[in-house]
This record gives C-alpha cells, sequence and structure tokens, in this order.
C-alpha cells in the first residue's frame, strides 16, 4: 500500500510539461496559504495576509532571485478543487522554470504531491465520489468527442445518480422486507414476491443498459476487435497486409486478450480497427494449422466485427457458404468477395441466398473496394454511437465488473422468488447487490480500491 | 459515622431482568455478589407486557440460555400460553413469544437468586457510586451504609427520578407505584456521565369478567409447544394453555383520542422524554398514521390467578376519562372494568456511548451498565445485557480479557455494538432487521453459536458442553451422509415427488439436490431414505436447514468474512483524533466522543462518512507500520 499521508500540505506542476504560454503550480493543505506567502513578493514586499478566494499580481522569488513574474489565486477550505487551502501560482509555462517554481515550493515547506494525490483529497474531503474522480482522470484522458462528452456527464454525477437510483430502490424493498419481518402481525407480505420480481426485473434491464453502453463505450475507446476469416487460400494474408498497409499502427498488448495472436490498429475515420493477425499462423503442418484455426475462431468469438472472405475466382461450395453463414449470422459481418481482379467464378447468387448478406467487391491486389469497405464499416458502428449531445457518461472496466456482480446477485434473487423460498432470504442477495453498486460510488470503499484508482492519474491532478 | 460496612466483589444496583442476569452470573462464577433493589417483593418483575420473547426478542432468550443464563428456563417454567411467530417467512425469523404467568415469573426467578450460593439480595436505595482514582470502590446506601465492592453493575431500569403520568396526574413513583430511585442520577453526573431522558408507557389492565370474548378473535398457543430454553425437554412443558383475543380500535375511538389531544401530556408538553418510535402509545398511532381507520388490540392474560387481562397496542397516558371513554368503544369491551390506569414513565438513563463493548464505563474502572438504564426496552433487551455485565465484571474482577460477541456472532452483538455506538435517542428495541446476518443468527442455532463460549466464561457445566459436542458431530455426519445418499429414477422415487407437486426426476440426484427443493425437506424425504439413523428432533432440524439454505448460508457467511475486515482493526485508546488531519470536523467530533474501539466500530457511528473510514484506515496502518520498525 502507498504511504500517504492525507493531512500535510502538496505541490505539483499541474500543467503540462511542454514550453506554453501559462503554467500552473497548485499547492493545497493547511499551510498552502503560509508557502505562497513565503515565495512571493507583491508590491515590492513579501506578501502578507493572504485574503482567501483572492486574485494578486506579484513576483515568484527563489531567495533574492527573480524567478517569474505570477498570478496569484488562493482559494479557502473548503471552496475549493481539493476541499483544503488551495493556492495556484500561475507563472510562464515552461518545463525548466517550473521546475525551479516548483522547487521554491517545496523548499518553503511543501511536499511534492503523489500522482492523484489531488483528486485523492478532493474525494477523501467528499468534494466527489468515486466514481466521479475516476471521470477526471477520463476527462483529461479523453481523445474523441464521445470520450470527453462521456467523461463529463460522469463528473457531473449523472452516472452516481443513476447508480445511487438503483441503490435506493434495492434499498427501498430491503426496508420493506425487513418491516414485515418485525412487525408480522401488522404488515402483510402476501403478492410482495410477485411485486418484488417486476421490480428486480426492471432494475435488471437498467443494469443490462448501462452494461451494454460500457460494451459500446469499449469499442469507441479501445477499439472494435476484428477478425478475418474464411477457407484456406482466399486472400486473408493478403487483405490483412492491405488494410495495415501504411496505416499499420503501433502493435497493442490489450489487456486480457492472448498474446498468440497479436492486435494491430488501424484509424479508420474515427473509429479503430484492431486487427487480428490470425492469417499468418496457417500455411504450416497440420497440427499447428489445427491450433491455428482454433485460435482464429476463439477470436472471432469474442469479436466485435467479422470480415468473412470468399474467393471470387473460385466456384464457392455448398459447405464454405453454409460455414460462412455460421459465422455472419449473430455477429457484425461484411462478406468480402475477393479476388475480383481475377476472372469471376463465384456464384453470387447462392452467397447472397445462403449468408443473407449482400458481398462487397473486393481486390487485395488492386485496392478495388477498400473505400467501400470503411463506408460500411462506419455505418455498421455509427449506429452504436449515440446521438449527439446525449452521450452518456459508460461503465469503465471497474464499474462494469460491479455491475455483473450486482446483476448476477438480483438473478438470484429472482430465482429464490420463482423458486417460492421464503421471503426474509431475499435480502441476503438485494443487500449484496447494493454493495456491488455502492462500490462504484465509493460509498463502501476498500483503502485498496481508493490507492488503486488515484495510482491511475498523472502527476499534479 | 458509618453504620455498617460490608464487603462484596459485586454489587447491583436494581433485581429486574438485568440485574437478576448479572447477579447469577457474578455469583455463579464464584463471586461474592449483593443485589440491591428498592423493593424485594418485585424481583424480576415484569411491569409492562405479560410475554418473553417475540420477533428477535426471542433470539435474545435462546442466546441467554445458550450462554448460561435464566431468563429462558425462567419462562418455561411460568409460561402459559407459547407461539412460534413468523413461520411462513423463512428459518431466520422464526420467534418464539410466550405468555407468562407473571407472578410465578418474578417468584421462580426470586426462588432461583435466593437458591444461589454468594448471592444476597438487599432491599434499599442506593444513593451513590463511590469513585476513587478512576475506579469503583464501594456503593453508598440511602442511609449511609458503605458496601466495598471491586465492580458495580448499574442495572436502574425505569426507577432513576421515575415520574408517572396520565392526563393531569404525576406522581413520582417507579412502575406500578413502586418507589423512584430519587438519589442516584446526581452521584452519577457528578462522575462525570452523561444522563438522558426517556419516556416510555404502558396500557391498561382489564378485568377479563367485563370483557365479552365472542365480539374478539381468539389466538390460541401452538401444539406442541417448543421451549425456550435448550435445557428444557419438550416432553415436559406440553399442558393447556391460555388464549389471548384479538379486537380493533375504531373511529370513534380515535375521534375521542383527538377530541381529547390537548389534555394528553405528551402533546401538551408535560412529558420531556424521548419515547419509543417502534411502540408508541395510542394517541401517537391516531396521530401519526391518520389514514389507518383502525389499529390492533390484543388482549393478553396476566396471569392464571388474576382476571386482569393486558390491551397490547393501547399504551397512553390521556386522563382516565378518556381511557374510559375510548376503551368502551372498542368490540368486546364496551364494559370493561379498568384495574389499572395507562401510564407514561418518564426516567433517567445514561448515554450508552460511554460503555466500551464490554458495558464497563471507558472513563471509570469496574463500573458497569445493563438493561434500560442503558436506554434500551424491554426485559429480553436487558436480560441479555445483564448476563454479558455479569460475566465480564466477572472477567476483570479476575484479570482477564472480557467476552465481547460481534455482529455476525449473536444478536447480544448486535445489540451492545448498536447503544454503545448509535447515539439512539429513543428507547432502543432489538428488531430482526439490526441483525445484518441473521440467517447465521437463527434462534434454532444459538446453542451451537454461544454455548462454547459460555463454558469458556464457565457458566456451561461439563455435561451441557459436552452434549452440545455431540450434538454437533451428529450434525455433520448426517449432513455428509445425505450428499453421499444417491436416489435413482426409481418408481418409489417418483411418485413420493409427485405426490409432493415436485418435479419428477429426469437422473439420479442426491438426497441434498432434493432437499434443496422448497416443497421438500428432510423429513418428507425419509421413505426414500432406507439407512438414516435415528437422530434427535434437534439434530434433525439443523441437517434439514443447513442442506435447504446451503447457498444462503455460504454468501451470508462471505458477507460476513468482509465485515470482519474492519473490525479486526483495533484503534488504540489512545488515539489523538486532532492529529489525524484530513478528517472532516463531524467525524472528528464523533470520534473524539465516542472513541471506537474497532475501525468496524468507527464505521457505524453516524457522521463518519467511508472516506473517513479510509482516513482512519491509513492513519492506522501508517502507526502501526511505524510501531514495528521502532
Amino acid at each position: 500500500m502507498k504511504q500517504y499521508r492525507d493531512d500535510d500540505t502538496i505541490a505539483a506542476i499541474s500543467s503540462g510539461m511542454t514550453e506554453a504560454g501559462i503554467g500552473i503550480v497548485r499547492v493545497s493543505g493547511p499551510e498552502a496559504l503560509k508557502i505562497a506567502e513565503k515565495t512571493v513578493r507583491i508590491g515590492g514586499k513579501p506578501a502578507s495576509d493572504l485574503q482567501a478566494n483572492t486574485v494578486h499580481v506579484g513576483l515568484l522569488m527563489q531567495g533574492d532571485t527573480v524567478l517569474d513574474q505570477a498570478v496569484v489565486l488562493t482559494m479557502r477550505a473548503p471552496k475549493s478543487y481539493t476541499g483544503e487551502d488551495v493556492v495556484e501560482l500561475q507563472c510562464h509555462g515552461g518545463p525548466y522554470l517550473l521546475r525551479r517554481v516548483l522547487q521554491t515550493v517545496l523548499d518553503a515547506g511543501a511536499r511534492l504531491a503523489m500522482p492523484g494525490e489531488f483528486t485523492r483529497r478532493a474525494f477523501l474531503n467528499g468534494r466527489m465520489d468515486l466514481s466521479q474522480a475516476e471521470a477526471v482522470m477520463d476527462l483529461i484522458g479523453s481523445h474523441s468527442e464521445y470520450e470527453r462528452a462521456s467523461a463529463m456527464d460522469q463528473l457531473s454525477g449523472s452516472f452516481s445518480s443513476r447508480i445511487n437510483d438503483l441503490r435506493s430502490r434495492i434499498l427501498y424493498e430491503t426496508a420493506f422486507l425487513e418491516a414485515a419481518v418485525d412487525d408480522p402481525e401488522h404488515i402483510s407480505t402476501e403478492g410482495y414476491a410477485e411485486r418484488l420480481a417486476a421490480v428486480v426485473k426492471e432494475i435488471r434491464a437498467q443494469i443490462a443498459d448501462m452494461i451494454q453502453a460500457a460494451e459500446n463505450a469499449r469499442v469507441f475507446k479501445a477499439g472494435i476487435r476484428t477478425v478475418i476469416l474464411g477457407s484456406p487460400n482466399v486472400g486473408k494474408s493478403s487483405i490483412l497486409n492491405l488494410l495495415l498497409g501504411s496505416e499499420r499502427a503501433i502493435v497493442t498488448e490489450i489487456p486480457g486478450t492472448t498474446r498468440d495472436v497479436l492486435e494491430e490498429a488501424v484509424r479508420v475515420g474515427d473509429l479503430t480497427l484492431l486487427l487480428a493477425d490470425t492469417a499468418g499462423i496457417r500455411r504450416s503442418e497440420d497440427t499447428v494449422e489445427r491450433i491455428g484455426i482454433e485460435l482464429a475462431e476463439k477470436k472471432a468469438e469474442a469479436a466485435d466485427l467479422i470480415l468473412y472472405v470468399i474467393d471470387a475466382a473460385q466456384p464457392a461450395s455448398q459447405q464454405e457458404l453454409m460455414q460462412a453463414a455460421k459465422w455472419v449470422k449473430n455477429k457484425k459481418a461484411i462478406l468480402l468477395l475477393n479476388k475480383t481482379d481475377l476472372p469471376q467464378a463465384a456464384d453470387v447468387g447462392a452467397i447472397r441466398e445462403i449468408t443473407g448478406l449482400e458481398p462487397l467487391s473486393f481486390s487485395a491486389r488492386t485496392g478495388e473496394g477498400r473505400k467501400e469497405l470503411y463506408d460500411k464499416i462506419l455505418t455498421i458502428f455509427s449506429d452504436m454511437l449515440p446521438a449527439s449531445g446525449e452521450y452518456e457518461a459508460a461503465a469503465n472496466l471497474r464499474h462494469l465488473e460491479e455491475l455483473r456482480t450486482a446483476d448476477k446477485s438480483l438473478a438470484l434473487v429472482e430465482e429464490a422468488i420463482a423458486a417460492g423460498m421464503p421471503e426474509d432470504l431475499f435480502t441476503i442477495d438485494l443487500m449484496d447487490a447494493y454493495t456491488a453498486l455502492s462500490r462504484i460510488v465509493g460509498d463502501a470503499a476498500s483503502e485498496a480500491l481508493v490507492d488503486e484508482i488515484f495510482s491511475k492519474f498523472c502527476m499534479g491532478k | 459515622m458509618t453504620l455498617i460496612s460490608e464487603q462484596y466483589d459485586i454489587a447491583i444496583i436494581g433485581a429486574g431482568h438485568a440485574g437478576c442476569e448479572a447477579a447469577l452470573a457474578g455469583a455463579r462464577l464464584g463471586k461474592q455478589v449483593i443485589l440491591f433493589t428498592v423493593s424485594a417483593d418485585s424481583i424480576a418483575m415484569m411491569p409492562c407486557n405479560p410475554n418473553i420473547g417475540g420477533t428477535s426478542k426471542g433470539h435474545l432468550v435462546r442466546e441467554v440460555d445458550a450462554l448460561g443464563g435464566e431468563m429462558g428456563r425462567n419462562i418455561d417454567k411460568t409460561f402459559i400460553q407459547s407461539r412460534m411467530l413468523n413461520k411462513s417467512k423463512g428459518p431466520a425469523v422464526y420467534s418464539l413469544r410466550a405468555q407468562a404467568d407473571k407472578q410465578r415469573y418474578s417468584a421462580e426467578m426470586r426462588k432461583t437468586l435466593e437458591n444461589t450460593p454468594g448471592l444476597k439480595i438487599r432491599q434499599t436505595e442506593v444513593r451513590s457510586i463511590d469513585i476513587e482514582n478512576g475506579a469503583v470502590v464501594s456503593v453508598t446506601t440511602v442511609s449511609g451504609a458503605v458496601y466495598y465492592c471491586k465492580a458495580a453493575i448499574l442495572c436502574t431500569g425505569t426507577y432513576l427520578r421515575a415520574r408517572c403520568i396520565y392526563g393531569e396526574v404525576s406522581m413520582a413513583t417507579g412502575p406500578n407505584g413502586l418507589p423512584a430511585a430519587n438519589l442516584l442520577t446526581e452521584s452519577l453526573v457528578n462522575a462525570g456521565i452523561r444522563v438522558r431522558r426517556f419516556k416510555t408507557g404502558t396500557p391498561a389492565r382489564v378485568d377479563a369478567r367485563s370483557l365479552d370474548f365472542s365480539r374478539m378473535e381468539e389466538q390460541p398457543g401452538d401444539v406442541p409447544i417448543t421451549p425456550f430454553s435448550f435445557e428444557t425437554d419438550p416432553e415436559s412443558i406440553q399442558k393447556p394453555q391460555v388464549s389471548c383475543w384479538l379486537t380493533y380500535t375504531n373511529e370513534e375511538t380515535h375521534q375521542i383520542i383527538r377530541d381529547n389531544l390537548d389534555r394528553s401530556p405528551l402533546f401538551s408538553g408535560v412529558i420531556e422524554g424521548t419515547g419509543p418510535r417502534y411502540c408508541p402509545s395510542i394517541e401517537d398511532k391516531v396521530v401519526r398514521f391518520a389514514e389507518k381507520d383502525r389499529h390492533q388490540l390484543f388482549l393478553e392474560p396476566e396471569g392464571l390467578y388474576t382476571n386482569e387481562m393486558y390491551i397490547s397496542g393501547m399504551s397512553s397516558s390521556m386522563p382516565e376519562d378518556v381511557q374510559e371513554r375510548m376503551i368502551h368503544t372498542v368490540p368486546g369491551m364496551e364494559h370493561a372494568h379498568i384495574v389499572r390506569n395507562a401510564y407514561a414513565i418518564e426516567y433517567d438513563c445514561l448515554d450508552a456511548t460511554q460503555l466500551k463493548a464490554s458495558l464497563e464505563f471507558k472513563e471509570i474502572k469496574g463500573l458497569f451498565s445493563a438493561g434500560q438504564s442503558n436506554g434500551s426496552s424491554g426485559y429480553e433487551e436487558a436480560a441479555a445485557q445483564g448476563l454479558m455485565a455479569g460475566i465480564n465484571a466477572v472477567r476483570l474482577i479476575n484479570g482477564e480479557e472480557p467476552i465481547v460477541l460481534d455482529r455476525s456472532q449473536a444478536y447480544i452483538g448486535v445489540l451492545i455494538d448498536d447503544l454503545i455506538t448509535k447515539e439512539t435517542n429513543e428507547p432502543y428495541r432489538m428488531m430482526t432487521s439490526r441483525a445484518e446476518y441473521r440467517l447465521l443468527l437463527r434462534q434454532d442455532n444459538a446453542d451451537l453459536r454461544l454455548t462454547k463460549i459460555g463454558y469458556e466464561a464457565g457458566l456451561i457445566p461439563q455435561e451441557r458442553y459436552e452434549r452440545l459436542l455431540k450434538k454437533e458431530s451428529q450434525i455433520n455426519s448426517e449432513i455428509e451422509r445425505v450428499g453421499k445418499v444417491f436416489l435413482g429414477v426409481r418408481s418409489e422415487v417418483q411418485e413420493l415427488l409427485a405426490q409432493r407437486g415436485s418435479t419428477p426426476l429426469i437422473s439420479g440426484a442426491s438426497l441434498s439436490e432434493l432437499i434443496k427443493r422448497p416443497e421438500l425437506d428432510y423429513e418428507i424425504l425419509a421413505p426414500l431414505d432406507k439407512e438414516r439413523p435415528k437422530l434427535p428432533a434437534d439434530v434433525r432440524e439443523q441437517v434439514n436447514i443447513a442442506i435447504k439454505y446451503e447457498g444462503y448460508i455460504r454468501r451470508q457467511e462471505e458477507q460476513v468474512e468482509r465485515f470482519k475486515k474492519l473490525e479486526v482493526k483495533r484503534i488504540p485508546a489512545d488515539t489523538d483524533y486532532d492529529k489525524i488531519g484530513s478528517l472532516r470536523l463531524e467525524a472528528r467530533q464523533k470520534l473524539k466522543k465516542l472513541r471506537p474501539e474497532s475501525l468496524g466500530q468507527a464505521s457505524r457511528i453516524s457522521g463518519v462518512s467511508p472516506a473517513d473510514i479510509s482516513v482512519l484506515n491509513v492513519w492506522l496502518e501508517k502507526n502501526r507500520r511505524a510501531g514495528e520498525h521502532e
């Protein structure tokens, strides 16, 4: 466990470490105002009695050396970002200069803040809940309008309030059950199980929505997991190489994915495709080939998008088309009719009929159909993008895990109702669901969890 | 000049349900005990409802019994009706309740006390608790007699500066017209103890001969009768029972109450004490639940040798004439003759947050407090605290660690933790919902949970302990055996399932799997279980519950694991909360006032947030590490 003290004064450079017009050193804690007084000279004299919630212009001093001119902002606890006394020294933004200013502040008695420590203090001082604190991190790290807007929604507390709404509904039902148990002579539970079943169903539907939204968010944040499938020699490798081509991005290691298959990222408009390189394992001896197929199929099952390739220059067998149909059925999929630069032998009508998809003419050799492919991908996934202005905060991985835990507990409640179990037993799983949801907003947060979350922050936030 | 001066190990002030258990525990554990009461005729008196047990209170009685206390045995000797409540709601919440013959209950308890070696009863009023260097040295009575002691236990119930009120009548007496104890409060306040004023009440008693039971609904007792004590042989207590009777108030009753609210001392401000929300007076109910057009009333006999009936649900402090009129509006009570008026009682009690979990005062060594003086209500709550205070007074004298039950072990643990942690501002009543882990804290397994602890404390004799071990091993081997009995798809099996409306088997299943089905249980499946050994009923019951609710029990045990993580983190008694910077002001104040013993206890203090607990946790961890380096 990291050793934090939560009662001293911390400081860090809160702006970026590149040359910029303005740079900010933030100081937070009980000594913040005193430290500012030691380092700033206003009107030719050392600053004294800096009032809270004021703005001053002065000189930043290191001993007798004038480091820079600065704007000094003071904020008094609890009305500041951290809930403590905060001073922001806004000077010119150069990495060397900022480091000197920071050193001066540290010399005056502040301690260098750990990553995420300002936000951690904001959480500990009740200025925001855990999911809002996480939103700060997401907001800073956002790369697209979708990510920015959903992080902002989370920071505003609307995600928390949706979770809290579910929590209070669960608590209401638990309270009713407990009251009935305490006062059996006055409170009847006749017909209650059916009412509870309806409530639980409704709550589970909302959790399912949140999980779906989080899945969508993953697609936009981490990329669309894409697998190219098809019989041997239909040109999968060539297609992969074409798509990667000049747009070949860095090799990514997505956490949780098998490393036996490399994934490479390609940008398609606002989206990222994570192309699984399963094709290369193919041309080998039988056993390895089999392993390769198994790997590819495993990947395909978890994929967000399947590109199924059929050779246009060969007559496709019934069996091959059935195989294609199986893969494209319950997935987002695009059928590529490859090698259209060669004489055509495949029966497009049969392909259409058996797979239920309109094949896209493609040539890995000439590059024909690539633009159409990209357009099609954008069309398919634009459905998942929420309409502009309706970006909602989506659960992150930690939230997702808790949502699933809560859902599992609620499923047990449904089971118990269906099995006609005694009512008091419902409360056990209702409370488990409640606790899981509470962990999302940090109402039942363990210290380890809090540390884990704040360790992901970069310095100065 | 000191007239009398005697030496005891433990002095107990008050001989109600807390005082009796404390005195018996102390004396049975070999200490010299003196038990003070303002009236030796009123030992273990039941001044309010004529029953023991009920939802969650029944659990307390079972736990007291499992630890070696007296209440369960005493009610088994003196009950006149018995019912198991909540039978449709699951085994966690079954609750036993018995109607008592009040006089016999009191007389039997007195007999037990009088025949316990090392225990003396003394009728007098205690004037002061004498403290030197932060520790109790003696108690002094109204006559100036001094009783030296190593520990003292306050079990003053509702007697401290008590005042009974109905209408315009206010009398400075304790319950039932007994003398109040008017002197002790001052001594406690001088010792730095914070005192509060609570209020409770009791309904009128009416003469059974004046009631028309044909207009009420009969509530007979259960057959067969379940005893409270694990030591009582069920066969020995099957006997004829006396019924209770159900009737209802009506709009006319409510109108009379509303018309006379200005004459109610509760609403006119004569009564200052805070009353219990969970046991409201009838005038409270009419005002707060204005939408209800009737309220239930139970008429309960007070004993076999009296015609007095207790009107449960109608406690009141209305003037006598209003009481008379409202009672006469109720079906069956049109001509009821009132024997005793309903009244409210105000009394001083202590702020129990000044106590440790052992029930000893944090700041006064050797002084304990138990029962209604701690702000609880109810006979069972009192008995449970009395027992624990008695045990821990002995352990203090012996230089042993106190016995503290936590919230996952017993309702007693929940009760005491709530009293010392939550700053309740009304009389505290035990409730099932207060026990988070109630599926594990069932009334049927109190012996399995607690009798070992009672044995370690010294209150459980060797033979009873060995019977418990035998029961445990029988339960475990039977659960194991049942898991291994496989039933094939045989006609005999299918027929029994069909007969019980249970889905037929498609493939073989273990007996355990079938027991889990809601419509089946261990007993129903007996005909299919050819090798079943002959086992006592209580063992069979445990086997059935353990198998039937296995999944739920396991999940609740996981909840307990999580709970224990904070519970085991002790907070040093000398913690300086002013040195912990980022604690919020409110949390800091509460923590300084309550000085919780563990992080878990701290987390239950209102006004202390999860973030504060995080701060405290980090600070404790840091201090622990610093300690290791020294």
